[in-house]
């Protein structure tokens, strides 16, 4: 029995697995243009990160303007943040981030993690078809796996980073209505930048998390299911 | 069946190879028996039509023959390998360099043009972009869509999505393109086009076709008919006893 040209008799699977190939830039080309597809599709499921992330910001930044104005060291100021309900820290010095609010923000972004996971399973049953289209052209599991976190990575930068500034942006209006001006020019930028980054670093994480196991069925299905004529 | 002997003498004449094949699907407890034993051999470059009403096993044969599925007991040979001994990545490999599928409901990946429909399998293979461009457009040309080529799928009729998905089905050259049903989805003048493309196309480059069908218009082109019915090979007509079961079929009809 004469062996194909194309099988190779050593059976070396990871030469065949490396002539199977779908570079890094067309993954994100292909992921891009997915999500701009289904723009308003992305958009719903990216909503609820939207949320939880500008809670995030808005809790975070409003905590660093408190510690500005407390750090600006004015007795009058320590005196309205009291009477707003914020804590302060034993040495005082830095208003005090209480269990329930650390609560509330768990809770919240836990929330929003399994609405994306909901919402990223079903796009993966909307997908079937296209999905096992692919793997009958030849895509490797982990294509379709790179296509699925490459797509949430995109939507949770995007999610994240419009959550987080309009987290702040809310958190700034608030600070500036309570407290007057001096919210602001006490803010000290490099924590608040911080704070920013905290929150898209969390949301884009979020994302990525609540993609994981939806991918892993996307990745998982057999090339038969292009076959399937009904839905 | 004794094959010509006209092809190279590295490859065999027979491209895909059959041999007892048994089918067993589980529903709950019970034990449903969709093929009970097949055999059949393809001989490289001829168009063979799978016949059978729905139930018959017909797709499951036509799966199995894709390397879709894994028969329970005998074995499938693809250019004489044992399908069933290959892992995910050789299984890709041949999923994407050796057969080119064709599907009754087109599945053009609706994200994508027309052209990157067709070159998508090129890059999986490791081609390079341009080179996967010109041959894209090529491949366009040849299926009659040359001016179509940066459309979306949801810019095409039916009968033209079906011509991007052969040009797709061709873009490694394969040595097999399976064709499920493929005018299933489509009206008659158009299911007539598809069909005489496919049969041109297959000429002219030498590929198998094998195609599940219900559409007596395939008979037409095809060079072997294959009946399938009740889990079992029913007959099997070359062309020149086609002409007699059309007739007797036309009459029916």
């Amino acid at each position: 029995m004469a062996t194909p040209a194309w099988f190779s008799p050593s059976r070396n699977s990871r030469r065949i697995g490396r002539q199977i190939v779908l570079p890094f830039g067309k993954s994100v080309e292909i992921a891009y243009k997915s999500l701009r597809v289904r723009f308003f599709r992305s958009l719903i499921t990216t909503l609820s990160l939207v949320l939880a992330v500008s809670f995030f910001s808005y809790t975070a930044v409003g905590n660093d303007i408190a510690d500005g104005l407390l750090a600006s060291g004015r007795p009058e100021y320590r005196q309205r943040l009291l009477r707003a309900g914020y804590d302060l820290e034993a040495d005082g010095t830095r208003v005090a981030r209480g269990a329930k609010q650390r609560w509330i923000l768990m809770l919240s972004l836990l929330v929003c993690t399994v609405g994306i996971l909901n919402a990223q399973l079903m796009a993966v049953t909307e997908r079937f078809r296209e999905i096992g289209t692919m793997k009958c052209l030849g895509a490797l599991d982990r294509f379709v796996l790179r296509l699925f976190l490459l797509e949430a990575a995109m939507q949770g930068l995007a999610g994240a980073t419009a959550g987080a500034g309009i987290g702040a942006l809310f958190a700034l209006a608030a600070g500036v209505l309570r407290f007057g001006p001096p919210a602001l020019s006490c803010l000290p930028a490099g924590a608040a930048a911080l704070s920013l980054l905290a929150a898209v670093g969390v949301g884009v994480g979020l994302s990525l998390l609540g993609v994981l196991y939806p991918a892993w069925v996307a990745a998982r299905m057999q090339p038969v299911e292009a076959m399937r004529v009904e839905a | 069946m004794s094959p010509a002997p006209e092809t190279a003498p590295s490859e065999s004449a027979h491209v895909v190879r059959v041999s007892n094949v048994t089918k067993v699907f589980r529903l709950g407890r019970m034990e449903v028996q969709a093929l009970k034993g097949i055999d059949l051999r393809i001989r490289r470059g001829e168009y063979l039509s799978i016949m059978g009403p729905s139930g018959s096993g017909k797709s499951t044969l036509f799966n199995m023959i894709g390397g879709l599925d894994k028969p329970s007991s005998g074995k499938v040979f693809i250019d004489e390998v044992d399908i069933a001994q290959l892992d995910a990545y050789e299984l890709a490999w041949l999923r994407c360099r050796k057969i080119g599928y064709i599907f009754q409901t087109f599945n053009i990946i609706p994200v994508m043009t027309a052209l990157e429909n067709v070159t998508l399998p090129m890059i999986f293979a490791g081609m390079d972009s341009e080179a996967a461009v010109q041959k894209g457009l090529r491949l366009l040309e040849q299926v009659g869509l040359g001016d179509r080529h940066s459309h979306k799928p949801s810019e095409l009729s039916g009968g033209q999505q079906q011509r991007v998905a052969i040009a797709r089905a061709l873009a490694n050259d394969p040595a097999i393109v399976l064709a499920d049903e493929p005018t299933g989805n489509l009206d008659l003048t158009t299911g007539e086009e598809i069909i005489q493309l496919l049969k041109r196309l297959s000429a002219e480059r030498r590929v198998t076709v094998i195609s599940a069908t219900h559409d007596f218009k395939m008979l037409n082109v095809s060079d072997r008919v294959v009946w399938i019915r009740d889990g079992r090979i029913d007959r099997v007509e070359d062309r020149e006893q086609l002409s007699i079961t059309i007739g007797r079929i036309g009459t029916r009809a």
